[in-house]
């Protein structure tokens, strides 16, 4: 962990303060947290859309005759099944089934790239390094790649005359390798805010011009930059997963309700293979639920939560929703409770808030797909 | 950043302001910085009795949440009630329209045991620093 030490700033930490952004530190890094207000920021990205510096993010390349079985041992979801220009959401299980972090997978021609929480970096390289056979190459690629985030309903029109025609008419979750201005990178259809978006990863000394000219050709289109504090409140909206709060080395990805991303018949076994076949037989002692309050209190991450009197689990995160102007939350349940429409209760502090168990995602006229 | 002259302040990052007998108070534009938009401030009713330096009320932003204390001991005469359906207000104008409640002190003096802005300052920067 980089917490006892300075923090180490992205390729465009000069753009965050040039525009006025307040830094705090973030998985030890020195992060915008907002620009000109969370509120304002969240609209951007809902009705036009947001710049997000997300360069703190880890990337690993992997490559080698043995990538594909490597990855599929190390990860839940299908790798074999990815085609090239393809990109896949994972978790990576212990063998006790715990989430050691949730990652994106991305097929190239000649290698797969990892995307992994900035805040896992370091763990994920260890625990990734500590099962490489012979026949794998791992490297961590975190310093010398850019990414930025251009996400949003009218991210396409930004984009467009600086990354190849094709990168338009990319699937969700599909890629390509192309110019991003004068960069060469990865243009990726993936995001996590719920809207239409690209992600672009591509070398550092490359970072003025793409942060410039990306602004230059968004800001008539009303493209701003947005920081963690939105990014956070887009992705809750969505039921998105927050590694640390959602999901963390104690949940599994069955609890998290990621199993859709868990492939217990695919053709190589994996870890955690075990322990989530028998949560998958055997049912689940908890869940993961989302709720939203009538009242305006805001249930925070760790409030523990109530159902008729009796403790049923905490809160894992929640926020003030600008979208539904409500406030809403995610948290583990015992199962029995876990149904839409069961009444809870979460202490926020001398106070009791009434929430009401929904269907994720909260938000559902967003643009992606 | 310059604060108010005219103003008295607590650590806690609340303002407090004396006219004809009665303070006025509010949360300061630091702490306005710190907690992000404000979508809602839980103020207590016109008649409670505050003591010095517990807390007063809760102020809920989109991500964070702060208890307000008192920077006086007295009763509450009013609240801010333009607050219930623009909690903006607070980011707005935290020395204005954004003030949250209205208190007669127990004792007027009490007030020149609060920071003076000069010192209240100095505690920013050594926070920024």
């Amino acid at each position: 962990m980089h917490s006892t030490t300075t923090p180490r700033r992205t390729p465009f930490y000069e753009f965050h303060v040039a525009a006025g952004g307040r830094l705090i530190d973030f998985a030890g890094f020195e992060m915008p947290v907002r620009y000109r207000g969370d509120v304002r920021e969240h609209q951007c990205v809902r009705t036009a859309a947001g710049l997000f510096d997300i360069s703190h993010m880890g990337e690993f390349e992997v490559s080698g005759p043995d990538a594909a079985p490597y990855l599929d041992s190390m990860v839940t979801n299908d790798v074999g099944a990815l085609e090239v220009g393809q990109a896949l959401y994972s978790p990576a299980c212990r063998p006790d089934g715990g989430i050691v972090d949730d990652l994106l997978v991305y097929r190239l021609p000649d290698r797969y790239m990892l995307v992994v929480n900035a805040s896992n970096i370091a763990k994920d390289f260890a625990w990734f390094e500590e099962h490489v056979p012979r026949g794998v190459t791992l490297l961590d690629r975190s310093d010398e790649t850019a990414l930025l985030a251009v996400q949003g309903p009218r991210a396409a029109e930004i984009v467009r005359g600086h990354v190849p025609d094709a990168a338009l008419d990319l699937g969700y979750y599909r890629f390509m390798i192309g110019r991003i201005f004068g960069a060469e990178g990865v243009i990726s259809r993936t995001g996590y805010t719920g809207e239409d978006g690209f992600e672009l990863y591509f070398h550092p000394r490359h970072a003025a011009e793409v942060w410039e000219g990306l602004l230059a050709a968004g800001a008539p289109l009303g493209l701003e930059p947005v920081g963690l504090g939105a990014r956070d409140t887009l992705r809750l909206e969505m039921g998105y997963m927050l590694y640390g709060n959602d999901i963390t080395d104690d949940t599994t990805p069955l609890e998290a309700g990621l199993g859709w991303t868990v492939k217990l018949g695919k053709a190589s076994k994996f870890l955690g293979q075990d322990v989530l076949f028998r949560q998958k037989s055997e049912g689940l002692a908890r869940r993961l639920v989302g709720f939203s309050l009538d009242g305006r209190r805001v249930p925070r991450h760790d409030m523990a939560i109530e159902c008729g009197g009796v403790g049923a689990g905490r809160v894992t995160s929640g926020t003030y929703s600008p979208s539904l102007e409500r406030p809403i939350g995610m948290g583990y349940v015992t199962a029995a409770i876990a149904k839409n429409g069961t009444a809870l209760e979460i202490l926020a502090g001398g106070t009791r808030l009434a929430a009401n168990v929904v269907a994720r995602p909260f938000y559902t006229r967003g643009t992606h797909r | 950043m310059s604060y108010p002259e005219d103003l008295r302040y607590t650590p806690e990052h609340e303002w407090a302001r004396l006219e004809n007998g009665v303070v006025t108070i509010g949360i300061t534009r630091y702490a306005t910085e710190q907690l992000g938009d404000v979508v809602f401030v839980e103020l207590p009713e016109v008649g409670r009795k505050l003591e010095a330096m517990k807390p007063f009320g809760v102020v809920e932003a989109v991500k964070t949440v702060s208890d307000l204390f008192a920077p006086v001991a007295g009763q509450v005469v009013e609240v801010n009630g333009a607050l219930t359906d623009n909690p903006a207000l607070v980011n707005q104008e935290p020395f204005g329209d954004g003030w949250m409640i209205r208190v007669k002190p127990d004792q007027a003096a009490d007030l020149q045991k609060l920071m003076s802005h000069s010192d209240y300052e100095r505690l920013i920067e050594e926070h920024q620093a």
